[in-house]
């Protein structure tokens, strides 16, 4: 028998990873590899590994999150990091602590990886150039939110094999959405064919210049793509009325049973969560057999262990 | 380069291993072999295939990767980064006597990070250790319960193991 899977000899040297534009077809490629030798941590008898032992990572997050967050703290506690959680409002951000004073003062106490969400599109960026402790994005403004790219791309990759030559639909407000974004640079990079689908009110305006498709019908694309990523309408970034009402989004853009039935049979249904029910997507499809909503939840465990565990190892290299 | 183990030697000392496995572990006792990655992996394979034969019942036989539990991932490796990859166990270990079996061991380290590895999965009644060579150099204390060549060679050298499975051919040497 021969050995099953042969991964070849990669050398990572990023301690940050701040977004998925900057990496190549081989790091993503690398990191999903290296995820998979992660995800059985999380079903046996002792959940922990001691790779991050006497590590502290902190969970800098200047906007709400419950996902993400708690991903990031259960992969920093599954290799045996310490972990700090930071939140904005019971912090000293409140009293006018600017970003950087808040992260060099964490960093004065010896921390070694900072995830950090905030608002502000490079506020990763910014932070990585300013500390010395690995930086992680987990979520920046409009621009990227790289672990979720890479958890979509891990999903489909395990269900499909590989992602050259799908066809994958990116619905909702793409306008808002950084996850459409990181998705849009890891699918592609990856050989995916990537469209982007919502009213022209939820498009960026710089669409023509990123490497996808746009349309405005999801009528016309449910019967070809392999994949749909239903996005969620983000109501708190909202400005002005991008639509009529909820109920003519819904109509035009929800995937609904109906349109399901005009699927592939085995069509992909993915949305990065939290979902608003009956509005991008009725219910019966969020928990339908082509749904894997939870499964990208579960994988997004194992990519984020792959990433701290990687980012730290670049760091320990380069000391 | 010296040729210290060809094919034919190498079969051999599998087959003895597998017997004196054989004869040292109680009938009554379930077995599972168990390869560190990655020449451990063909080893334990090839292992487990000659004990299932002569034991007349299935050995089962997983894959263990002990990246994740090595002692140097926070020192500089150069070109030599490790990668992680994935433990292929599918059976439960608890209550096994498990054969944890590596090409070389050298200083230690790797059955140290092997057996944590190990135990973190479940708890086995026994782990035995079986290795294809038993070189000097040992950092930790640890030693084989079951070894095939012994080889004194000076810590400046390289023992490389090649097995067909993933190098093409079966042969170990001194570089």
């Amino acid at each position: 028998m021969a050995l099953k899977r042969k991964i070849k000899q990669f050398k990572w040297h990023r301690k940050h990873l701040l977004g998925l534009r900057e990496l190549s077809a081989e790091e993503i490629t690398f990191i999903l590899d290296t995820a998979e030798g992660f995800e059985q941590i999380s079903t046996r008898s002792v959940k922990k590994a001691p790779p991050l032992r006497g590590k502290v990572v902190v969970n800098l997050f200047f906007e709400d999150s419950t996902r993400t967050r708690n991903s990031f703290a259960l992969a920093a506690s599954r290799l045996s990091a310490d972990i700090i959680e930071f939140t904005e409002k019971s912090s000293s951000v409140s009293k006018g602590e600017t970003l950087l004073d808040t992260a060099r003062n964490l960093e004065a106490m010896g921390i070694d990886i900072v995830v950090i969400r905030h608002g502000a599109g490079g506020a990763a960026k910014l932070l990585s150039r300013s500390i010395n402790a690995c930086v992680v994005n987990a979520g920046d403004g409009y621009c990227e939110h790289p672990t979720q790219g890479l958890l979509d791309v891990y999903t489909i990759r395990k269900i499909k094999g590989t992602l050259e030559g799908l066809k994958i639909a990116i619905v909702g407000d793409i306008a808002h959405s950084r996850v459409a974004r990181s998705d849009m640079w890891a699918m592609t990079k990856l050989g995916a064919e990537v469209i982007f689908v919502g009213p022209p009110t939820l498009m960026p305006t710089q669409a023509s210049r990123l490497p996808v498709s746009v349309c405005y019908s999801l009528d016309e694309i449910i019967e070809k793509v392999d994949v749909i990523n239903m996005l969620r309408i983000q109501f708190e970034r909202l400005g002005g009325n991008p639509f009529p009402s909820i109920r003519e989004y819904s109509h035009y853009f929800g995937l609904t049973v109906e349109r399901m039935k005009r699927a592939k049979s085995d069509i992909m249904v993915m949305h990065p969560g939290p979902i608003n029910r009956g509005l991008e997507m009725e219910s019966e499809v969020a928990d339908g057999q082509n749904s894997v909503i939870l499964e990208q939840v579960t994988n997004g465990l194992a990519v984020r262990m792959a990433v701290l565990f990687l980012v730290n190892q670049a760091a320990a290299q380069k000391a | 380069m010296k040729i210290i183990l060809d094919s034919g030697q190498i079969e051999q000392i599998l087959n003895d291993l597998a017997e004196r496995i054989i004869s040292q572990i109680p009938p009554e006792f379930d077995i599972a072999t168990i390869g560190i990655r990655s020449r451990g992996e063909v080893l334990a394979q090839r292992l487990s295939s000659l004990l299932s034969k002569k034991l007349g019942k299935e050995v089962p036989c997983g894959t263990l990767d002990i990246t994740l539990y090595r002692d140097d991932l926070n020192l500089p490796q150069g070109a030599a980064q490790p990668q992680v990859r994935t433990t292929e166990i599918g059976f439960d270990v608890d209550d096994k006597i498990i054969i944890l079996v590596d090409d070389v061991l050298y200083t230690g380290r790797s059955a140290r990070a092997a057996m944590d590895a190990l135990i973190d999965l479940g708890r086995p009644r026994a782990i035995k250790l079986a290795v294809l060579v038993d070189r000097v150099g040992r950092e930790l204390p640890i030693q084989a319960d079951f070894a095939g060549y012994k080889s004194d060679a000076d810590p400046g050298r390289l023992v490389q193991v090649s097995l067909v499975e993933s190098d093409g051919k079966d042969e170990v040497v001194i570089e």
